[in-house]
């Protein structure tokens, strides 16, 4: 290649020329590449948007926690009047008393009832708890106070209510104090929980009603629970690294206190929020997946399109490629003007769908209440693969310009 | 300069081969003015395509300043014909996107020379055949006279050791034609060697020696101007 002067940007220029001969041609070739990359990285963000929202949804529920719920699938066939009911008091207060690195543990019963309070309605849930039930869901008191042990041992008649429950029933003043009737019992509002927000899926974590396990087991979930029997317990861990002992510990002990023999099956479940995250988030990242690949799939549309348009070129400048030979250029010179112009064309498509892309990705988000996430890498992937596809569908064309036999082109009309 | 013996060459069309060149001997000296004529099909344009580099002979030799050509590859004709040929077509080949200026620097630029140098040296040759006040003209905007003396400063740009003119005047009228082969003699005068091939007996005559094809074969080898 000694005598192969030629600077590398001269074909740059060559390749960048042509498609500045026919801005609207080289804009309407673009646009299958256009589409596609934008199609791309709003699916992209779209997805990890998800993701976002989902993490904050599971997290919210509380960190390093365990949720321990009935095993339904497999009632106990020796409590069968109680089935779905498998766990009691006397579990909670073994996990207590004897699982290590456990900050909080928290029975829940759980029951729907109407609020009255000052002519205004309000149906929510009701949750019965011990206050050990803030720790364990990282919940925080706006305003008032939580309920003490001893309250809650004796089933005093006092709630602390959520945001949501506070603004339906008592608007802007301040609800603590008041009194609000549970069903047609008569409770006092003791404190306001402060807001967590959505939770996702359209749950509003702030509609909810704290009360007094004891209070709401006798007053309001009545029939439907047997006297120490609790829908759920939370677990709450001292830290990550703990999480999973804690949860094979309190696994263990349950059977035992369940006395439930090796080989049988557990009459409760325990989940680990981590575990729950980590599903999810793969769920999600498949769903991002295949959604990105559709996308591509315009993509390739694209690229057919520039394909097509760069045969059309090849074919309108045979004279010119004649030409090129005939002043000295060589076979590789003019194989790569083409490969040039067709990743150029392909790149500038990719640059204005990432941009498209960004923006719609910024628009959905902002419309939909949704967490704008474009990631870092969109940028560079969709560029890349702008690049790739303008080389991929501009291989051909180029190579049939380079193989054009001089004299011939020459001589075409 | 040029030393050809006994080329031939065969296209395949279809069953048949078809002979364009049936043993063809020449030589052609540096400073040379030689007019290839005869009618079409004759030959002769088989010939200057192979003395341009732009096609190879199916068999005999071609020497150029001593170079087997004919055993060139493709990029090796590439920089042959970059560095020793100077074309001129009938339809004098200008890309109409560029202007002037731009058409005369393609050589150059496939020849690696920087942007600064090969401006001034496009402009320099555009003054030297006469277009010194059209260098940012496109070549619609320019007469085919004109056009043409564009391809020659482009032809010119490289410092070929041959010209090589096809029909240069045959899409121009008599006195732009003579304007052309004006040019032609002037560029002889001053040492370059040119070869022009035509079925035109007036730019025949321009020339210091005439070979005439037939069927393809040398039927005559003239010396001396005639006009």
């Amino acid at each position: 290649m000694t005598s192969d002067g030629m600077k590398s940007f001269e074909l740059v220029r060559f390749a960048l020329g042509a498609i500045l001969a026919h801005p609207m041609r080289s804009v309407l070739t673009s646009l299958g590449v256009v589409i596609g990359v934008a199609a791309v990285v709003m699916m992209t963000s779209i997805g990890m948007g998800a993701q976002q929202r989902v993490t904050q949804a599971i997290s919210g529920l509380g960190s390093n926690l365990i949720i321990v719920t009935p095993n339904f699938q497999r009632g106990p066939v020796s409590q069968a009047a109680g089935g779905g009911f498998s766990l009691r008091d006397g579990d909670a207060e073994a996990i207590a008393r004897q699982v290590e690195d456990v900050e909080a543990v928290a029975p829940l019963v759980r029951g729907q009832a109407q609020l009255a309070s000052d002519g205004a309605n309000w149906n929510t849930q009701i949750q019965g708890v011990t206050p050990p039930y803030l720790v364990a869901r990282d919940l925080k008191i706006a305003s008032g106070r939580m309920f003490d042990e001893n309250e809650a041992r004796q089933g005093r008649k006092v709630v602390v209510v959520g945001p949501t429950v506070a603004r339906e029933l008592w608007g802007d003043s301040d609800p603590v104090g008041r009194r609000v009737r549970v069903r047609t019992v008569p409770f006092e509002v003791i404190g306001v929980l402060e807001s967590k927000g959505q939770a996702g899926f359209g749950q509003d974590q702030d509609d909810v009603v704290l009360a007094p396990l004891s209070a709401v087991r006798s007053r309001i979930a009545g029939r439907r629970s047997r006297g120490d029997s609790v829908q759920t317990i939370y677990v709450k861990a001292v830290d990550e690294e703990s999480l999973d002992r804690v949860q094979e510990d309190v696994t263990n002990l349950l059977r035992d206190q369940h006395k439930i023999r090796q080989g049988e099956e557990d009459d409760f479940q325990t989940q680990n929020m981590a575990s729950i995250l980590e599903a999810s988030q793969a769920a999600v990242g498949t769903f991002t997946v295949l959604l990105a690949a559709v996308a591509g799939v315009s993509l390739v549309v694209g690229g057919v399109g520039i394909m097509n348009i760069m045969l059309v070129a090849v074919t309108e400048r045979t004279r010119e490629i004649g030409l090129r030979m005939a002043l000295g250029a060589k076979r590789s010179h003019v194989l790569i003007q083409f490969a040039l112009e067709s990743v150029s064309l392909s790149l500038v498509g990719g640059l204005i769908g990432l941009t498209i892309g960004v923006l719609g990705a910024f628009a959905i988000a902002k419309l939909g209440d949704w967490p704008a996430a474009v990631p870092a890498w969109a940028g560079p992937l969709a560029l890349g693969f702008s690049v790739v596809v303008g080389l991929v569908f501009g291989a051909y064309p180029s190579w049939r310009a380079a193989r054009l036999d001089p004299i011939e082109a020459l001589r075409r009309e | 300069m040029i030393d050809i013996q006994d080329l031939r060459k065969v296209y395949i069309m279809g069953e048949e081969g078809v002979q364009a060149l049936g043993g063809v001997s020449l030589t052609i000296e540096r400073g040379e003015y030689v007019a290839i004529i005869g009618p079409s099909g004759s030959g002769k344009s088989t010939l200057m395509n192979i003395l341009g580099g732009l096609d190879r002979p199916t068999s005999g030799a071609y020497r150029f300043e001593g170079e087997d050509v004919s055993g060139f590859t493709d990029d090796e004709l590439a920089d042959f014909r970059r560095q020793r040929i100077g074309f001129v077509f009938q339809s004098f080949q200008l890309l109409p996107r560029l202007s002037a200026l731009q058409n005369v620097e393609l050589p150059m630029i496939y020849a690696g020379m920087a942007p600064k140098e090969r401006r001034a040296r496009a402009a320099e040759l555009l003054e030297r055949v006469g277009l010194g006040a059209r260098l940012g003209h496109r070549p619609t905007q320019l007469s085919g006279g004109q056009q043409q003396r564009v391809a020659i400063a482009r032809s010119l740009a490289n410092r070929p050791d041959l010209l090589l003119a096809d029909e240069p005047t045959g899409a121009l009228d008599t006195s732009t034609g003579e304007e052309v082969l004006a040019l032609f003699e002037e560029l002889n005068a001053g040492g370059l060697t040119l070869a022009v091939v035509t079925h035109d007996p007036e730019v025949a005559d321009m020339a210091h020696r005439r070979v005439s094809f037939r069927d393809g074969l040398i039927v005559s080898d003239e010396r001396g101007r005639k006009a």
